[in-house]
C-alpha cells in the first residue's frame, strides 16, 4: 500500500492552488461505511473546496456514488464526520441539507409536468406564487426548455429530461450540486454537449460542483480536481493533468488512459533527483521525486504518446535503446497506434502523432526498430506499491 | 403461421361464446325482464311497464340503496386506511419477511367466506369472544352482542373484501420508484409532504382499482348482511337476492340489478379517469409526431 493511500488528502499538489478560493464547502473527516460485512469506504478523508468542479472518479462499486449518498443524506456514515460549511451535518436528515442532487436517470416526478418538477423545491419551502413563477422561468431559461414547461417528462427526450433535471435541482441555490452519473443514459454526442453545458452552467452560477462518473475523459474534461477511487479508498486527488501524468499508483495509471508499465532497478543514485536505472536491460537515466536507493527495483510508467520510436538505421548506437519489433501498425488518423514486442518479449503501446517534420511514422510488422522515450516524463514507481 | 391463426380464432371464438351465452345473455335477459309485468302465478308476462323502475323510487328502496352506498363508502374507506399502510409494508418488506406477509393476505382465500362469515358471528354474539374477552379485561359487565347491527355488516364487509384493497394497492406501491422518494426529500420535502405530493398520486390507480373492488361487491355481497344483519336486514345485494327468491318478483329484483349494473359502469368510466394522467404523457408522446421532432430541434440547436 503506497504512503499517499494513508494521507490522500494531504499530499494532492493542486490542493493548495485550488483551496485559495475559499474553504472547504463539504468535508469528510475518517468517514467509513460498512454495508453488513462489506465495507463500501474505508476511512476517506475529502475536502471540497467552494466553487469548485471536483469528480469523483472510479470503477463500478468503488465508492463514488456512496460518498455523494453520504453527502445528501440517503445513507449515513459507519464512522467519521460529514461536513457542509463547517457544520457536522451527520444528524441533519436529507431534506434540510442544502444540497441537491441530480440524479442518475434524473428521477422525474413523472405525474408533474416540466414547470411542476422545477417548482417543486421551492414550493416545499413555501415562496410566495410569484417569486416561484419568476424562478421557475428563469431556470427554465437557463436550460433552454421555456416553451416545453408544459409537458410531462415522458414526453421529453433524454436530453430535455436531464435539463429538467438540472433546473430542478439548481434552482434552490444549493450550496454545493451533486450529480450521480448524470450522463449515462445519453448517447456519445449529447454527452459530450452535456458535458460542455454542465461547465459552462458551473461557472456561470459559480456553485460547487461534485460529480461521479466512471468515465475519465468526462472527469478530465470537466473538472478542476479529480478525485480517482478503487475499493472504497481514494487512490489520488489531484487536477487532471496531474492525474494522468503524474499517478501515484499503478491503478490510476491504468485506470485514466493506456500505460506501458516497465520493469527496472536503480543502479546509480544522483543529485537533482537524478538516477541511472537498468530498464529492461538497457541503462536509462530516469528523474523523480521520488526517494529511491540504489539497487531498489522500480517501475516505470510510460504514456503511449511519451514513446518514441526509431527505425533501425536512424540510430547510431543501438545500445541505448529498447530493441524490439514492431507487432502491429494501425492508423487513427490523429495518430498511428503501433504495438511493439520487445526482444525480451515486453510488449510497449505507442502513440505517434503525425509532425510536418517527422513525416515518416509508418511502419512494417515484423521491422526491427529501437525504442525510448521523451526524456523526463517518465513516472517512476516503487516496484511493491500496488 | 397457419396454426397459429388456427388457434387464435379457435381460442377467441370459445372465450366470446362463453361471455356471450354466460354474461350477455344473462345480462340481455335480466335487462329484458327488469321491463316486465308479473302475476302471481308466473315470475313475469310478456307486458311491458316501468312500475319496476317507478317501485325503486319507494322509500323503502331509497333507504335500503343509501343504506348499501353508506355502508359501501364505510367499508372501502376502511380498507382503504388498513390496507395501504399494510401494503406499503409488504411492498417495502425484505424479501425473507415478505411471503410470510403475502400469507396472511392469502390466507382468507383459501377458507370458505361463508366459513369466514359465521367466524364473525361466532366473534361478535352474545357470549361471543369479543364478550367473552371483555367480560375478562373487566371492560364490560354482563353479556351483550354486536350481532344484527350496521356495525356486524361493515365488520364482515371490511374484513371479507379488505385482501381485494391491499392487493392492487400492493402492486402500485411496489412499482413506485424509490428514487423519487429521495429526489421529493433532497428537494426538501419531509415524510408527510413526500407522501402526499408523490406516493400518494403516484399510487392513485391503485387506490382507485382497491376501491373498486371493495365498493362494488360491498354493495352486491347478500350472505354477509343476511348471516350478520339478520333476516330482515336489507341491502341492495340481499334486495335482489330476496326478489329472485322469496319475495318472488323477479322484474322488480331485475330492475334494481339494471341499477347496480349502471353504478358499475359509472365507475368504471370514473375509474379511466382518474387513471387518464398516467397514460397522458406516454400516450401524447407516442401519437404527437411534433412532440418528438421539436425536441430534437432544440438539442441542435
Amino acid at each position: 500500500m503506497g504512503l499517499e493511500r494513508l494521507n490522500p488528502a494531504g499530499t494532492a499538489p493542486g490542493e493548495k492552488q485550488v483551496e485559495s478560493r475559499g474553504g472547504p464547502i463539504l468535508e469528510m473527516r475518517g468517514v467509513s461505511k460498512n454495508y453488513g460485512s462489506t465495507i463500501a469506504l474505508h476511512d476517506v478523508n475529502l475536502h471540497v473546496a467552494n466553487g469548485e468542479f471536483l469528480t469523483l472518479l472510479g470503477p463500478s462499486g468503488c465508492g463514488k456514488t456512496t460518498i455523494l449518498r453520504l453527502f445528501s443524506g440517503f445513507e449515513t456514515p459507519t464512522r467519521g464526520e460529514l461536513l457542509l460549511n463547517g457544520q457536522v451535518i451527520n444528524d441533519i436528515v436529507p431534506e434540510k441539507r442544502k444540497l441537491n442532487t441530480v440524479f442518475q436517470n434524473y428521477a422525474l416526478f413523472p405525474h408533474m409536468t416540466v414547470r411542476e418538477n422545477v417548482a417543486f423545491g421551492l414550493r416545499m419551502q413555501k415562496r410566495p406564487k410569484d417569486e416561484i413563477n419568476r424562478r421557475v422561468r428563469e431556470a427554465l431559461h437557463m436550460v433552454h426548455l421555456e416553451n416545453l414547461a408544459d409537458r410531462r417528462p415522458a414526453q421529453l427526450s433524454g436530453g430535455q429530461q436531464q435539463r429538467v433535471a438540472i433546473a430542478r435541482a439548481v434552482i434552490n441555490n444549493p450550496l454545493v450540486l451533486l450529480l450521480d452519473e448524470p450522463f449515462s443514459a445519453l448517447d456519445f454526442k449529447l454527452r459530450k454537449q452535456m458535458q460542455f453545458e454542465i461547465k459552462h452552467l458551473q461557472r456561470q452560477l459559480g456553485i460547487t460542483f461534485v460529480f461521479v462518473t466512471h468515465d475519465q475523459e468526462e472527469a478530465f474534461a470537466m473538472s478542476d480536481r479529480v478525485v480517482v477511487m478503487n475499493e472504497g479508498y481514494i487512490e489520488q486527488i489531484g487536477t487532471p493533468k496531474e492525474i494522468y501524468e503524474e499517478p501515484e499508483s499503478l491503478f490510476v495509471a491504468r485506470f485514466v488512459g493506456e500505460i506501458n508499465i516497465l520493469e527496472g532497478v536503480i543502479l546509480e543514485v544522483q543529485e537533482n533527483n537524478s538516477y541511472l536505472a537498468e530498464v529492461e536491460g538497457v541503462v536509462f537515466p530516469l528523474r523523480t521525486r521520488r526517494e529511491f536507493a540504489r539497487g531498489e527495483k522500480v517501475r516505470v510508467l510510460l504514456r503511449p504518446e511519451d514513446i518514441k520510436i526509431y527505425h533501425a538505421h536512424e540510430v547510431s548506437a543501438p545500445s541505448r535503446f529498447l530493441q524490439g519489433r514492431i507487432n502491429e501498425s494501425v492508423y487513427k488518423g490523429a495518430t498511428v497506434d503501433v504495438s511493439i514486442t520487445l526482444d525480451n518479449g515486453t510488449k510497449i503501446q505507442s502513440a505517434e502523432f503525425f509532425n510536418e517534420d517527422d513525416a515518416d511514422i509508418s511502419y512494417n510488422a515484423g521491422e526491427r526498430v529501437s525504442v525510448s522515450w521523451v526524456a523526463g516524463w517518465e513516472v517512476v514507481l516503487d516496484h511493491a506499491a500496488e | 403461421m397457419l396454426q397459429n391463426k388456427g388457434f387464435r380464432f379457435f381460442s377467441i371464438t370459445t372465450v366470446c361464446i362463453w361471455l356471450g351465452v354466460f354474461a350477455l345473455l344473462p345480462n340481455m335477459a335480466l335487462f329484458l325482464v327488469s321491463f316486465l309485468d308479473r302475476t302471481d302465478t308466473s315470475f313475469f308476462i310478456p307486458v311491458l311497464t316501468l312500475d319496476n323502475y317507478l317501485r325503486l323510487f319507494a322509500p323503502a328502496f331509497i333507504r335500503i340503496l343509501l343504506k348499501s352506498l353508506a355502508l359501501a363508502c364505510v367499508s372501502t374507506l376502511t380498507c382503504l386506511i388498513l390496507g395501504y399502510p399494510f401494503a406499503y409494508l409488504l411492498a417495502r418488506s425484505n424479501r425473507r419477511v415478505r411471503p410470510w406477509l403475502f400469507l396472511l393476505v392469502i390466507i382468507p382465500f383459501w377458507t370458505n367466506s361463508l366459513v369466514r362469515t359465521y367466524a364473525i358471528f361466532t366473534i361478535l354474539q352474545n357470549n361471543g369472544v369479543l364478550n367473552t374477552l371483555f367480560n375478562r379485561l373487566g371492560l364490560v359487565e354482563g353479556n351483550f352482542s354486536l350481532m344484527y347491527t350496521n356495525f356486524s355488516v361493515f365488520m364482515g364487509l371490511t374484513y371479507t373484501l379488505l385482501p381485494f384493497m391491499i392487493l392492487p394497492l400492493y402492486a402500485s406501491i411496489e412499482k413506485l420508484n424509490l428514487r423519487l422518494l429521495e429526489a421529493a426529500k433532497d428537494l426538501g420535502a419531509g415524510p408527510v409532504r413526500s407522501f402526499l405530493h408523490v406516493t400518494l398520486p403516484l399510487t392513485l390507480p391503485g387506490i382507485a382499482a382497491g376501491s373498486i373492488l371493495v365498493f362494488l361487491p360491498s354493495l352486491s355481497l347478500f350472505y354477509v348482511p343476511e348471516i350478520l344483519g339478520g333476516i330482515n336486514y336489507r341491502l341492495l345485494g340481499s334486495f335482489i337476492q330476496y326478489n329472485f327468491s322469496k319475495g318472488a318478483n323477479w322484474p322488480v329484483g331485475a330492475a334494481a340489478s339494471t341499477v347496480l349494473t349502471l353504478l358499475l359502469l359509472l365507475m368504471a368510466v370514473f375509474y379511466r379517469l382518474a387513471g387518464r394522467n398516467e397514460r397522458e404523457g406516454g400516450a401524447a408522446a407516442l401519437s404527437a409526431p411534433g412532440g418528438q421532432t421539436a425536441p430534437a430541434r432544440v438539442e441542435r440547436g
